[in-house]
């Protein structure tokens, strides 16, 4: 009996031991779902999700405070490889999912007021005070948070041209039989 | 031609061949188009940058668009003429979108810049490579693939084998069969360059066992030439004349997908491309033209020696489509596509022109389920599951038809020739090859706009902390100074008692949180809030000082009844904000929370203009 309470004993202690080593040893930095669910979203920065940036959207997610169709970028497919991986019910987009696009500045209109560039998240609006800005096509994620700010509205969205580098082939369409 | 054994790749299909019809004519050249539209991006790689200018007088052979980086080539005038156009114009793709293009009008004198041949042999490899790529020279099988940059062989493999393609395995098309008939002294020359090059061990020319011809042709050229090429038949079988099967059809080594034929000691090269090199370095002549097989749905089936750039519908006129062609098959029928838009130009990759009709390529029927016979499987060269693959790809599970190795698939099309169901399987694995590609696109996309993102916030918390410390420094010295002219100025002056007293807080306040070099054993952000705070009081101050200044002017001398109406309105004013007071509650929060803020932004900024 005093044996059996013994060895249990024993092998609770090690077992904790081991147990709060590995936590230690082990520990994982930071929350991987958080990465996860960031790895989804598109990484537009626009905050229309109500969060200041992605990683904000992500944390609240994973915390379960915000629902997972606030990402209007992210689409209805970003919403669904969300419920895929949260293991929730998928949700018809809280929002309007826009063609892809990117900001345009009316050069000619800039007055070199800089608000642009200090409203991009991600730096995308090259320009100094007083010289006119530019928009690099490349980096901009159309996230639209450099309209407002504009106080001469020379700034517009246009949808993204497909080239013939970024065309994609369509899925094939099934032709369906006549009947009669 | 010596016995030697093959081997065989699996699968592999036997299509009509098709290729009598445009065989039985020469080579011909064919008229100077009415324009010529060059486009800029011809191979895989960089875009070339232009050159030219709209206007510009070129000559032919004139380079008009440079090499943008290593795995780039060149392009040149077909013709000599006047530059009209540097801009968009319709690409010899299947999306018919446009695509950066040198549009040149022919001057009809076809006058060439001058041609330097060069003696390759005396230059270093390293030249030659460079010259390949300045004269435009890319793999003209089909993939379009800068020569120069496979003319390096491995640094820890030995070169074996250099296996040149003449199998010209898909059907209609008859180009390389004509050139290696008719211009054989030339192609042996041009594998010459890349035997030079390489240093492989030995050379093999595969060609299909259906050119008989065209392998005689090669082997009298070769033997001309005293060179000891190996001219090798190879079995007719759809798709020898992929490179991967070819070396495995030839030497028997199987190129996995991780690694380039250079890893395994074997190069490929077209016979058209050692043709191109030969012109380039023998003649000093670029790569302005082509063979371009014109067959299908035409009244007289033909190869010509095509400029690029000429309009397909002008090209395809010469040999007499038939009236009721309704399209035109760029490439072969198992590989090629219907091009979208008829004026678009011929480039480097065009092999094949087919003159499409409803009778010649009767419209498929519907597409049927998938019954999962495995025919595709035994048919697929690469020995892939495209069941497996196309059941993944209709669903858009595209993870799955990466496990299967979907990039593997050379979209031969084997795979939809035997399928009983009629599926376009190739279709399928191109739409989820383009919707991969597509998505590792925005991924990349994501991951920078992520980093700079990231980036940007970490900037601005470190400029606003040493913003935060600027001021602090500031608004503590600002302070100090304040309160020793306060100090001063109520010593000296005895002022009235109204401005003397709202100094006193401003007196004490540095006193309190001691500001100044008192400051430096505070943390800088209490430093900063602290000099923040005296900052507002010391505006408050100022404020409440000038007011008290100013205030009394029109009510010193009042009469009684003056004053007696101004107390009444005082009076009133008092129970009106009384009732303001107990009634609007719920409004007074958001002015009592504004309050504050207001006198703090004229203070911040009256410091940093001040300092």
């Amino acid at each position: 009996m005093l044996i059996a309470i013994a060895i249990m004993a024993l092998g609770a202690v090690v077992l904790g031991a081991a147990l709060g080593f590995a936590s230690v040893k082990f520990k994982v930095e930071g929350d991987p779902l958080v990465d996860k669910i960031e790895a989804i979203l598109p990484q537009t920065q626009c905050g229309q999700c109500g969060y200041p940036g992605c990683k904000p959207y992500a944390e609240a997610i994973a915390k379960g405070e915000a629902d997972i169709n606030l990402c209007p970028p992210g689409g209805a497919e970003g919403v669904g490889k969300l419920a895929d991986l949260l293991g929730r019910e998928a949700k018809p987009l809280d929002g309007v999912e826009k063609p892809p696009q990117v900001a345009l500045i009316d050069e000619n209109t800039c007055i070199g007021c800089t608000l642009c560039i200090q409203a991009c998240p991600v730096d995308a609006i090259v320009g100094a005070a007083k010289q006119m800005h530019t928009i690099v096509e490349s980096l901009c994620t159309g996230c639209e948070l450099c309209l407002p700010p504009c106080p001469v509205e020379c700034i517009t969205m246009e949808p993204i041209q497909e080239t013939v580098d970024t065309w994609k082939w369509k899925y094939p369409v099934v032709e369906l039989k006549r009947v009669a | 031609m010596g016995l030697m054994q093959l081997f065989k790749f699996k699968g592999g299909v036997k299509p009509a061949t098709n290729k009598a019809q445009s065989v039985t004519l020469p080579i011909a050249k064919a008229p100077l188009p009415s324009v010529v539209a060059v486009p800029l991006h011809q191979s895989i790689g960089g875009t070339p940058r232009p050159l030219v200018q709209v206007g510009d007088k070129v000559l032919k052979g004139q380079m008009i668009g440079e090499a943008d980086g290593w795995i780039s080539a060149a392009v040149h005038a077909p013709t000599s003429g006047t530059v009209r156009e540097v801009g968009m114009y319709a690409a010899a793709h299947p999306s018919g979108l446009l695509t950066d293009c040198v549009v040149i009008e022919p001057d009809g004198e076809d006058r060439w810049i001058e041609r330097q041949r060069v003696d390759y042999k005396a230059l270093p490899p390293e030249q030659v490579r460079e010259l390949l790529r300045d004269m435009g020279v890319v793999g003209l099988g089909g993939a379009v693939f800068p020569s120069h940059a496979k003319t390096q062989a491995s640094r820890s493999v030995p070169m074996e084998e250099l296996v040149i393609n003449g199998a010209e395995c898909e059907p209609y098309i008859t180009c390389d069969d004509l050139l290696m008939r008719e211009r054989a002294a030339e192609v042996v020359k041009g594998i010459a360059i890349f035997r030079d090059l390489l240093q492989p061990k030995k050379v093999l020319i595969g060609i299909e066992d259906n050119k008989p011809e065209a392998a005689a042709a090669m082997a009298e050229a070769v033997k001309a030439a005293g060179e000891d090429f190996q001219v090798v038949s190879v079995p007719t079988l759809y798709p020898a004349g992929g490179a991967k099967q070819l070396i495995r059809v030839l030497t028997g080594k199987e190129v996995p997908a991780n690694k380039r034929s250079t890893d395994m000691g074997v190069q490929c090269f077209n016979v058209a491309t050692a043709y191109t090199a030969w012109r380039a370095l023998g003649h000093g002549e670029p790569v302005i033209s082509r063979l371009v097989t014109l067959t299908g749905n035409v009244a007289e089936p033909r190869n010509y020696e095509v400029l690029i750039g000429t309009p397909m519908d002008e090209l395809l006129a010469i040999a007499g489509p038939k009236p009721d062609t309704d399209g035109i098959i760029m490439g072969g029928p198992m590989m090629g596509f219907l091009v979208p838009e008829a004026k678009a130009p011929v480039v480097k990759a065009t092999n094949c022109l087919i003159a499409h009709s409803p009778a010649l390529f009767p419209p498929k029927a519907p597409e049927m389920p998938c019954i999962r016979c495995g025919a595709c499987a035994q048919a697929c060269p690469h020995e892939l599951q495209p069941f497996q693959m196309y059941w993944f790809a209709r669903a858009k599970n595209f993870g799955k038809t990466q496990e299967y190795n979907i990039f593997d698939c050379i979209e031969c099309g084997c795979c939809s020739f035997v399928c009983p169901s009629r599926i376009p399987l190739v279709q399928y694995f191109r739409f989820a090859k383009s919707e991969i590609w597509a998505r590792e696109r925005d991924k990349k996309a994501a991951d920078g706009a992520k980093t700079r993102f990231e980036f940007k916030q970490h900037r601005d918390e470190r400029e606003k902390q040493e913003k935060a410390e600027k001021l602090a420094k500031a608004a503590a010295a600002q302070a100090a100074k304040k309160a020793a002219e306060a100090a001063a100025a109520a010593a000296s002056e005895g002022a009235p008692a109204e401005v003397a007293a709202p100094a006193a807080p401003l007196a004490t306040g540095p006193g309190d949180t001691p500001a100044g070099p008192a400051a430096a054993p505070l943390s800088p952000e209490e430093a900063a809030a602290a000099a923040k705070k005296a900052a507002i009081e010391a505006a408050m101050a100022r404020a409440k000082a000038l007011r008290t200044q100013t205030q009394p002017q029109n009510t010193d001398n009042l009469t009684p009844a003056q004053q007696q109406e101004v107390a009444d309105i005082e009076a009133r004013r008092a129970r009106l904000r009384e009732i303001a007071k107990t009634e609007l509650v719920h409004a007074d929060a958001p002015p009592a929370a504004t309050a504050p803020a207001a006198p703090a932004a004229p203070a911040d900024n009256s410091d940093t203009s001040e300092k």
